[in-house]
């Protein structure tokens, strides 16, 4: 009897694999029907592989995952809060206002806030709780006035803003900027968050780079 | 399932630590399973996967996402199992029993270092018997059948998760699977 072709048991593997020729794959099936030996070999590799196949599957046990979460290393302090304003950012400038009007109530509307307050520029006439922008005079720069009444007669160059006030426009006015009138407690918070809630945000948010983990 | 992969990998590179439960979630199983095929038993393979999940977590800033995430994951896992293999002594196979675990883990304690007597094998449930025939498998052949006939992955993924070359892979799934066959040439 002639001996086996050497490359014989590596036809069955790359049979196996899945990885075999046309030729080589015919070689290995005509060696086979003449070579009982070789057969039993290539059917104890088939069964060894179908034994494999059949372990059954194995799943992770219970609750694992979160023993995993559990056991991550800590977020970064302040990661979580950034987060959660990061997705919610109405809710944030909500809890933002209530701080604040909080603070407000309590503090600043019962006692100072009730005083005149007015930007200063130095051509502004105050008189009482009135405040005028005489006529043929230029107001240079954003004119915000609290707690009083603005006359305005001459020029203002930037945005002018009247809270908890009154405000008079004699036909002379000219104001270059935004005119904002805010009567309420409430329409000044909201005023005041409005304007600082990019700066808010991006407090929470902090620099991307930072929130990574070392 | 790599899309929303990579969109939790993102979450949690920006500081979302709770993205990464999803990632958890949608691997424990499968990287359960390796570390228990390859260790053949429940507590270590628990305790391997779950260190697989932190180091990955950890390091999630150098897995590169142009890749794919699962042969980064099987990786880690499998050579946390590798480096586990080595280290185990042989006075760990004396631990007592484990209740609940259905005495695979007795069999696989046993390893391939003392072989049951013949009479005992024939006994074994099928599947007790899978486990047993695999934890006998050289190590090195070890992974490389499991992650092939328990994972069902392409030579090509087990090439990159064993950091090897293809042919080695190849070679190594050919002395495993003739390894078996001498094991259990009386199937
Ligand atoms: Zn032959």
């Amino acid at each position: 009897m002639k001996p086996c072709p050497e490359e014989i048991v590596q036809y069955m593997h790359d049979y196996l694999d899945g990885e075999i020729t046309r030729r080589d794959e015919q070689i290995l099936k005509e060696h086979l029907e003449q070579c009982p030996a070789c057969q039993e070999h290539m059917d104890q590799l088939s069964r060894s592989v179908a034994f494999l196949k059949s372990a059954s599957h194995i799943e992770a046990p219970e609750g694992f995952s979160a023993r995993i979460m559990a056991s991550l290393p800590k977020e970064r302090q302040g990661a979580g809060v950034r987060r959660w304003f990061g997705r919610h950012p109405m809710l944030a400038a909500a809890a933002m206002f209530m701080l604040l009007a909080g603070l407000a109530l309590f503090s600043n509307f019962n006692t100072s806030d009730q005083q005149l307050v007015v930007s200063t520029q130095p051509n502004l006439v105050v008189e009482g709780n009135k405040v005028t922008v005489p006529e043929g005079e230029t107001v240079k720069g954003d004119l915000v006035v609290r707690n009083g009444e603005l006359h305005i007669e001459g020029e203002v160059e930037g945005d002018v803003t009247v809270i908890n006030g009154s405000k008079y426009m004699a036909s002379t006015a000219v104001v270059t900027g935004r005119i904002e009138e805010i009567d309420r407690a409430f329409e000044w918070l909201w005023y005041t968050i409005k304007s600082g809630i990019k700066e808010g945000l991006s407090v929470f948010e902090g620099p991307g780079a930072d929130d990574k983990e070392k | 399932m790599e899309d929303i992969v990579k969109k939790r990998i993102k979450q949690v590179l920006k500081g979302d630590q709770s993205a990464f439960e999803e990632i958890v979630s949608l691997y424990q199983n499968r990287l359960y399973q390796v570390c228990y095929r390859m260790l053949g038993n429940r507590h270590e393979a628990e305790d391997i996967a779950q260190e697989a999940f932190i180091r990955a977590y950890i390091n999630l800033h150098t897995f590169d996402q142009k890749r794919k995430f699962s042969t980064w994951l099987y990786r880690i896992a499998t050579n946390l199992c590798i480096d586990r293999i080595r280290k185990k002594k042989p006075d760990t196979f004396l631990d007592a029993p484990v209740p609940g675990t259905d005495g695979l883990d007795h069999y696989s304690r046993l390893a391939h270092d003392s072989p049951l007597p013949e009479e005992e094998v024939e006994k074994m449930e099928q599947q007790e018997r899978v486990q047993y025939e695999i934890s006998r498998l050289p190590d090195k052949y070890r992974s490389a059948i499991v992650l092939r006939y328990i994972e069902e992955l392409p030579l090509q993924e087990i090439s990159e998760i064993l950091d090897l070359p293809l042919g080695t892979v190849k070679t190594r799934i050919h002395r495993g699977r003739e390894a078996l066959r001498k094991q259990m040439k009386k199937l």
